[in-house]
């Protein structure tokens, strides 16, 4: 059953993610940053996809089950194009834009094909483990991909502080939900006490979107060295 | 197994991103310098500020009104200088090296804290004007 805080942070998040939208559009950046502001249409969707789902058939519903998770599933996925259009942004001088697009698509068909063969031994309910199991394996992939990209940046010194913004915030995103899943399927005991956290995060992430839309202007500029989390002796 | 491993690798990255988020925030407000009014009202004198400072600093923002866009900041600045307290706590004794390195950031964190209060006290003021106007 859900709670007040539970309906607060989804509509807090839905509000959010059209609110990113609207950011991009009033500081006319939509298109520069189109996957990011897509992903961001797409979860905005999704929220009302869900809580349609949720007023129609209930809470413990296998229909909200699986919307939930297949939403999820399929909104990660969005996710690895906006990640896909970030790297575009970082090596777009570089002439490598179409390596990293054929490189994100390989390695989002191989990390569902490896969630497939994961589960495939199992005979129960196997499609619903497989979204389980693909969420976390996806949230996996894109911590990794979003560590890569950071380090790049690093390597490439990128100085432009929003850009910088959008891949650390993506970073934290990844990394919060990959451990949750992570721990979900390690202790599923401890679920009705971390449950919240994914719709946390949902919000955190936009909120950062949209500080980095607002107050960091595209011509900001930061040297890399302040921003690594080691950093090495002067 | 897996579930495990992943487990330890996205903890130890989600604190590496949140700590190099904190500092492309702390380095974006290095760049700003503080109004000779807020040095006055907080008795900074130089462009250092001590990290032992950001508590006070953060207690004198919290009475100025909100401008309504530095929540998420703030609220990550001062997450991110609890990390760096916890870790002074346990690494100066044993690594002076990342004692120093917690220093600096943790006046970072002062310094940040000033600045917000400085762009709090020209949202007041700007407020104050506005309204001063009206009537």
């Amino acid at each position: 059953m859900l709670g007040p805080v539970d309906y607060f942070l989804w509509f807090a998040s839905a509000a959010l993610e059209l609110g990113v939208v609207l950011c991009a559009i009033w500081k006319r950046t939509f298109f520069r940053y189109f996957t990011l502001n897509l992903y961001m249409l797409a979860a905005f969707v999704g929220t009302l996809v869900r809580y349609f789902v949720l007023t129609s058939f209930g809470f413990s519903s296998p229909h909200y089950l699986y919307t939930y998770y297949y939403s999820d599933a399929l909104l990660t996925i969005c996710l690895y194009f906006a990640l896909m259009g970030l790297f575009v942004h970082v090596f777009e001088e570089m002439g490598l834009a179409r390596h990293v697009r054929v490189a994100t698509l390989l390695l989002l068909g191989g990390t569902a094909l490896f969630s497939y063969q994961v589960i495939s031994g199992a005979n129960d309910r196997m499609t619903d483990r497989f979204v389980v199991e693909l969420s976390q394996n996806l949230y996996f992939v894109g911590l990794v991909v979003s560590y890569i990209l950071a380090g790049s940046m690093m390597k490439v010194r990128e100085t432009r502080l929003r850009l910088i913004q959008f891949v650390l915030s993506f970073g934290v995103y990844f990394s919060a939900l990959a451990a949750f899943y992570a721990a979900r399927n390690m202790f599923p005991v401890l679920l009705p006490y971390v449950r919240w956290l994914p719709a946390l995060m949902g919000t955190l992430l936009p909120l950062a979107w949209i500080y980095a839309y607002t107050k960091v202007s595209e011509e900001t500029r930061l040297a890399t060295s302040h921003v690594a989390a080691v950093q090495h002796s002067k | 197994m897996i579930a495990s491993l992943i487990l330890v690798v996205s903890i130890a990255a989600l604190l590496q991103f949140f700590i190099s988020y904190c500092r492309a925030i702390l380095a974006a407000y290095r760049k700003v310098e503080i109004s000779a009014e807020t040095r006055e009202v907080t008795g900074i004198e130089n462009a250092h500020v001590d990290g032992s400072e950001f508590q006070r600093l953060l207690q004198l923002v919290r009475l100025c009104p909100e401008a309504g866009d530095d929540g998420l900041e703030i609220r990550a600045v001062r997450t991110y200088y609890a990390i760096l307290n916890a870790v002074r706590m346990f690494f100066r004794p044993v690594a002076p090296a990342v004692g120093s390195w917690v220093e600096q950031e943790r006046a970072s964190c002062a310094y940040f804290a000033a600045v917000a209060l400085d762009r709090r006290i020209a949202h007041s003021r700007e407020m104050m004007a506005q309204l001063a106007g009206r009537s």
